[in-house]
């Protein structure tokens, strides 16, 4: 089922959660929304689930009006940060939760309901638990126990809240490919929240950069870390060195001297240059775009980086460069640094 | 490993009852605290029991089985149960209403639902008959329609609701905010209407804070005697509830019989504060959060 | 952005789809029903409540000062001004300081006792300072008669020394600490386990002698709570009936409290001064309702 968000815009007394957003999901894909906390992409999956109602615009599902409809109505499947297991039944219970509150015509025959919340409790890997209480389990099988939860109403649409926030490191990564794995044998259209961004890139079709209640970026995990739009973008993936530099008519200047690099359709003024640090490349002082003092050096691992101080303007910025472990280098040197991929974005943009 | 000076020094011997801690004082203020709990609660409480000893066993139960005794308990313990049934129900409402809406002067009202705990006893027994004695505000509506409340067990009733409505609603009201409203989306979001959602998670959630606070307000009414002899019209058989009856016995130096009584009653204390106790640990894992 | 979901919010952000489309407002109240009711049961349920409480809590409260200033404020001065009610006043308040120190000083040993350090049977001598809530009033004064009345099992001694407790004073303050037992205690002893010991044991890392620590770096720390626990404790003592009527022999003068003269003049059929004895006893349910609620909202202060 496809999903259309169309110029939502939601405010919580002054402040503005999500500003005039517009976002098209295709069926069956899987979509990470990352943002850090407060962009605004929490409250957009609860726009899109019923739980919460949009100021202005319009949320379509498959071309429907979906705002006509109420949580309940919509079908869709909704595993919470904090799972929202009900604690007074079991996992069996839990997950028969959906198919108990039916009424009428749709209501399944006993029988049914087991046979279908069974299915769903191997296919989570958790069929043995089934008469456990969510006190007495994990938090990755709390995890599982809501996913199966939500799968159990056929949902058209699966929507996760920071799935695996409240999860150790190690579980979180399990979990993680399991899903992915799972989303391949049940291709429903799902919509993932996280502020973690190697979960977004590792998991989703598609990701959907969010800031100050706007979208930044949508695009495929390799544009949104290879190409960023924005600066924002360009920060919060992967790491990020920042080089100060001004643009005169297409043409960026350091320190009054023209840098050789390109910044083509970026406006005049201040402006940032930001390249991946293992981008950035050391070379003779004299015959790089930007020359400074090395301040440390750190080695972990198969990595060695240096801390680079160089002039900006009237102050001093310390940046942060990869350095090859063969590399003769010690505190104090003066280096040059040459960012082979970069992007150039006006400063205060 | 073997190394001499790695071998324990044999550690000071632990007196009983005597904690590791650097902090002092734990002998003394325990002392005091035993010492004093036996004067004032243990040692009276033995006294009521070694002076029931000393009744006969075929005394004893003509005592509590006699039909004036009987009458009193079922009086006591029925009604109880009947002013802690409408505090469930009403208690349940007034917690709803003050947790989840807004309304003008809240804070007044929640402040007010611990009169019954503030309100001496007696204040409330008179405060009570002169509401409902047939001349009184309410009794005075109430008298057209046939219904007497005043001198009646309807009286009674009315007197245990009082003194138990703030147990019902100060057990589950700390309980019921501290609810996580993601149960209650998660409900909607499974397809649950709005009654289902409250019927099949939000109760049973609060269950036992509810069961807890029935308990206590049954307890409490089953021994109340302040707010209750003035509105009871005290008739033998019909409105005398147990503890009027002791104190009766003991005013006509019946002993024996006050002391019966007594024990019966403190007998059924003891059960329901342990039933209570099993109820608020309950309340805990059940509210506990997963 | 949890904020439209907190309680209490539900009925005054009624008014708020302005300026939306009125489709939109209706769609916008499909989706208020994952979170409350139809506006109709809620006003219905806050009514519900609203009568439940004034019929059982307001009215009691306000039939009390209006019967007590029924025959005007003359009658009711000399109600108060009468010797027999001043001697209950007298010894309500004797009553109740000696109960409240008493009570302060058990509340805080027990609470140090049982919160600071780790020693089998906690929970049973926890429930045991609980017990007095549960015992019925009256049951609790008559096991003071049976252990000091003229039949009581040290009457004997009692008569040897010429001592007198039940009918006198002493039987009424025995009484009276029985049934406020728990208050202190009870406050003290989850906050005080819940505090820990590390600053006690800090202080006295530090060189702080045993009572030095208690006093500067304990009491600071409960000071609220033992407030609240001292507050709710006066109040139950100085409005006791069951208990201190079982003991007290109802004697004008000497062995009437406040309750108890209430009681007298009551039976005596004469309403206004027992009113105007309970009004002033009703005025301190308020002034100590106010008060809680002053220290609940520090208390609540201090736990953030």
């Amino acid at each position: 089922m496809t999903i259309e968000v169309a110029g939502v815009t939601k405010r919580f007394k002054k402040f503005t959660a999500l500003d005039n957003v517009s976002l098209n999901i295709r069926s069956g894909e899987l979509v990470a929304l990352l943002g850090p906390s407060g962009s605004g992409k929490t409250t957009l999956l609860r726009i899109i689930a019923g739980l919460e109602w949009p100021d202005a615009g319009e949320v379509r599902f498959d071309g429907e009006d979906a705002l006509a409809r109420s949580v309940r109505e919509r079908n869709v499947g909704f595993v919470f940060q904090h799972y929202a297991l009900f604690r007074h039944m079991n996992v069996f219970e839990n997950v028969a939760f959906g198919l108990r509150v039916r009424k009428g015509a749709d209501r399944l025959p006993e029988a049914a309901i087991r046979e279908k919340v069974n299915t769903l409790l191997s296919l989570v890997q958790i069929d043995w638990l089934a008469e456990r209480y969510p006190s007495q389990l994990s938090g990755g099988q709390r995890q599982r126990v809501a996913l199966a939860r939500a799968l159990a109403i056929s949902p058209r649409v699966l929507l996760l809240d920071e799935p695996f926030g409240a999860l150790d490191a190690k579980v979180r990564k399990e979990l993680r490919r399991w899903l992915r794995h799972l989303h391949e044998e049940l291709p429903v259209t799902s919509v993932l929240v996280t502020h973690d961004q190697e979960e977004a890139l590792e998991l989703a079709d598609r990701v959907v950069v969010m800031g100050h209640g706007k979208i930044e970026q949508v695009g495929s995990p390799a544009e949104v870390y290879d190409a960023p739009a924005t600066a924002f973008v360009h920060d919060f993936i992967g790491e990020t060195v920042a080089l100060p530099g001004e643009v005169r008519a297409g043409v960026l200047f350091h320190d009054g001297k023209p840098l050789g690099l390109d910044a083509a359709g970026v406006p005049d003024g201040p402006a940032r240059i930001l390249a991946r640090p293992h981008h950035v490349d050391l070379a003779p002082p004299g015959e790089a775009p930007f020359s400074g003092r090395v301040l440390s050096l750190r080695t972990f691992g198969p990595t060695r980086r240096a801390d680079v101080e160089i002039a900006a303007g009237s102050g001093k910025v310390v940046v942060e460069a990869a350095v090859p472990l063969d590399l003769a280098l010690e505190a104090g040197a003066v280096v040059g640094l040459r960012p082979r991929a970069y992007k150039v974005f006006a400063a205060n943009g | 490993m073997q190394d001499p000076l790695m071998t324990p020094i044999a550690a000071p011997r632990r007196r009983f009852l005597r904690p590791q801690s650097v902090l002092p004082g734990f002998g003394i203020t325990m002392g005091l605290t035993l010492t004093w709990l036996g004067l004032i609660v243990l040692l009276p409480l033995s006294a009521l029991f070694i002076k029931t000893s000393e009744i006969s066993l075929e005394r004893f139960i003509a005592i509590v089985t006699s039909t004036r005794t009987l009458h009193a308990l079922q009086i006591s313990f029925g009604l109880s149960l009947a002013a802690a049934a409408v505090n469930l129900v009403f208690g349940a409402i007034v917690v709803w209403v003050l947790v989840r809406y807004d309304f003008p002067f809240k804070k007044v009202v929640d402040a007010l639902i611990d009169i019954p705990f503030a309100l001496p006893t007696a204040v409330a027994g008179i405060a009570l008959t002169a509401l409902y004695a047939p001349n009184g505000w309410i009794g005075a509506l109430l008298a057209p329609l046939g219904i007497e409340v005043a001198f009646t067990p309807a009286g009674i009733l009315i007197a245990l609701i009082f003194i138990g409505l703030p147990f019902v609603v100060r057990t589950v009201e700390p309980v019921l905010a501290d609810l996580d409203r993601e149960l209650e989306e998660a409900a909607a979001s499974l397809g649950a209407s709005r009654p289902q959602a409250l019927w099949r998670v939000v109760l049973p959630s609060v269950w036992p804070a509810l069961l807890t606070g029935f308990a206590l307000a049954f307890a409490r009414a089953v021994g109340e005697y302040g707010s209750v002899i003035f509105i009871a019209g005290n008739l033998p058989g019909v409105s005398e509830i147990a503890p009027l009856l002791i104190v009766i016995r003991l005013e006509e130096f019946r002993y024996a019989d006050a002391t019966a009584i007594a024990c019966v009653m403190l007998v059924a204390s003891f059960v329901l504060l342990f039933v209570i106790n099993r109820l608020q640990r309950w309340a805990e894992t059940r509210g506990a959060k997963a | 952005m949890s904020d439209a979901l907190h309680p209490g919010h539900v009925l005054a952000s009624e008014g708020l789809p302005t300026g939306i489309a009125r489709a939109d407002a209706e769609r916008r109240a499909a989706g208020k029903s994952v979170h409350t009711e139809p506006a109709a049961v809620r006003i219905a349920l806050v009514l519900v409540a609203l009568a439940f409480l004034g019929l059982f809590i307001g009215l009691p409260l306000v039939v009390v000062f209006v019967e007590a200033l029924k025959r005007g404020a003359a009658a009711y001065v000399s109600a108060l001004a009468n010797p027999d009610a001043l001697a209950s006043i007298r010894l309500t308040l004797l009553v109740a300081a000696i109960s409240v120190v008493a009570n302060l000083v058990f509340g805080l040993v027990a609470a140090w006792a049982i919160a600071k350090f780790e020693f089998p049977g906690k929970s049973t001598l926890i429930t045991l300072i609980d017990l007095p809530f549960s015992v019925s009033p009256v049951v609790a004064g008559l096991a003071f008669v049976l252990l000091f009345g003229a039949q009581g099992l040290f009457a004997g001694y009692l008569a040897a020394w010429d001592v007198k407790i039940i009918f006198a004073v002493p039987g009424i303050v025995l009484a009276t600490i029985f049934v406020t037992f728990p208050f202190v205690a009870r406050e003290l002893i989850p906050l005080m386990q819940e505090q820990g010991t590390a600053e006690e044991e800090a202080a006295v890392s530090l060189g702080a002698s045993g009572l030095s620590t208690f006093f500067r770096v304990t009491l600071p720390n409960v000071k609220w709570a033992l407030l609240y626990g001292v507050l709710l404790c006066n109040a139950r003592a100085m409005g006791e009936f069951g208990a201190v009527s079982v003991v007290s022999g109802h004697v004008r003068g000497l062995t009437n409290t406040m309750p108890l003269h209430i009681e007298i003049l009551y039976n005596e059929y004469q309403f206004a001064a027992s009113f105007a004895v309970a009004s002033l006893l009703a005025l301190l349910a308020l002034v100590t309702l106010v008060a809680k609620t002053i220290l609940e909202h520090r208390l609540a202060e201090e736990d953030t």
